[in-house]
């Protein structure tokens, strides 16, 4: 098969992998902000839950995850499919990494922009989304990027509970063409391609948000 | 159907084998991620420019690109061109490169944090570039990278199921065996992901202490 018309049969396993991974960044960006600000809290009641999910997202293989929600909770009934599953999966695992970024973030706003808050009498929750997050969210984007790359990257497990996407296709066409050598260049260099777009996509929002600051 | 104890605790002896498999690939990889890394640092700071471009371009390809379709690569493409390495080889192989790409950005800020006047007192003392490097320059950069590169020795540690795609009978392979023998993946898959948990928690503790004990011996 000419390289041509190798692209093309890869190109729709391309289109899922961006899927899965937009879908799952948005679970992570969501599960991120929500452990993030739930470790920074003082009540130990909403601090110990997201400390939980942190370090058993963190403290185990992303792989072990996936097969983990893929094969074991259909046994308890939680049966989401393999594409639920794998949007699930990397999502939870990046939201973890990335509740980490929110939670370093939050700290290193300087203490004398909580005090100042106080001082003008503002609410917890109003010092947290006008004067905090605000100030955080600059020194958030780049760690970002980095795990944006890291869940690209994953998306790549997901072949192996056969969601279709690149790498899964890959190894089809793998067995019924024999190009092996030819098929994972290009797939290589599609995540390459992939991964310089995430770059410069999160160079964009980092301008902005400097720009804002 | 519920978590069964006793048949956990019957599968358990099941994954020694296993895991004595996971924890070799896991130095093994090191080992070559440690190595290699510092040899692509060096040729980073190279002074021929084309060295120095090349390889950061590799590093950058190598960081950008799944893990799992560079252990494909190298276990379809390896024996096409005349290279026979096991399955263990090449996943250890994958892993070493693909960590080593990783630890050459940890060395490479860890050669820019050793000051200009080691360099130069290097230099007064009439030592041989060679010497400079070795003796001067690569023990204290080193030093101040060990956690960095503690970081990397537990996340390879949790790459290791990937090796399960091209058959090495690591922890998840072990898991799915006994799955597909018995149909029972709850026990199993738990009981594996447990395992990481708690070593990946033990290491991090480990890594503090040396941390700790790194920062005691610079003071």
């Amino acid at each position: 098969m000419p390289y041509a018309e190798l692209a093309a049969t890869l190109s729709s396993g391309l289109l899922v992998t961006v899927q899965v991974t937009a879908g799952a960044a948005l679970l992570a960006v969501v599960m991120a902000v929500i452990a993030g600000l739930a470790r920074s809290s003082r009540n130990p009641l909403v601090r110990w839950p997201a400390a939980t999910y942190v370090e058993i997202f963190r403290g185990t293989s992303a792989l072990v995850q996936l097969f983990w929600i893929y094969f074991v909770l259909p046994r308890f009934g939680i049966d989401i499919g393999a594409i639920a599953a794998a949007v699930a999966a990397l999502g939870l695992n990046a939201g973890a990494y990335g509740a980490e970024v929110v939670r370093g973030a939050i700290r290193a706003v300087p203490q004398g922009q909580r005090d100042a808050a106080v001082a003008l009498n503002l609410s917890p929750a109003r010092t947290l989304f006008r004067v905090i997050w605000p100030q955080a969210v600059p020194a958030m984007l780049p760690p970002a990027g980095n795990l944006a790359i890291e869940l690209l990257k994953n998306s790549a497990l997901v072949s192996l509970i056969a969601v279709s996407e690149l790498t899964f296709t890959a190894q089809l066409l793998r067995t019924s063409t024999l190009q092996t050598t030819e098929i994972f260049t290009l797939v290589l260099l599609a995540y390459f391609a992939l991964a310089l777009c995430i770059t410069a996509g999160m160079r964009r929002v980092e301008r902005r948000w400097k720009i804002a600051a | 159907m519920i978590f069964d104890w006793n048949y956990a605790l019957g599968i358990l002896p099941q994954f020694a084998p296993a895991l004595w498999i996971t924890l070799q690939a896991t130095a093994a990889g090191m080992l070559l991620a440690l190595t290699l890394g510092l040899v692509l640092a060096l040729l980073r700071r190279c002074d021929v420019a084309w060295v120095s471009w090349l390889t950061a371009g590799v590093i950058e390809f190598v960081r950008s690109t799944p893990l799992l379709v560079q252990i494909y690569f190298l276990f379809y493409v390896l024996p096409e061109t005349g290279m026979r390495l096991s399955a263990f080889a090449t996943g250890t192989l994958a892993l070493g490169v693909h960590y080593a790409a990783y630890c050459a950005e940890v060395y490479r800020a860890g050669l820019d944090a050793v000051p200009r006047g080691q360099w130069d007192a290097a230099a007064a003392l009439n030592l041989g570039p060679l010497r400079t490097l070795w003796r001067i320059i690569v023990p204290q950069a080193v030093a101040r990278v060990v956690p960095a590169l503690g970081n990397y020795l537990v996340a390879m540690f949790k790459d290791t199921p990937l090796l399960s795609a091209i058959t090495v009978v690591e922890l998840l392979q072990t898991a799915k065996m006994i799955g597909a023998e018995s149909f029972r993946y709850v026990e199993a898959l738990t009981l594996v992901g447990v395992f990481f948990l708690l070593l990946s928690l033990g290491a991090a503790a480990l890594i503090r202490v040396v941390e700790g004990r790194l920062q005691v011996a610079h003071a």
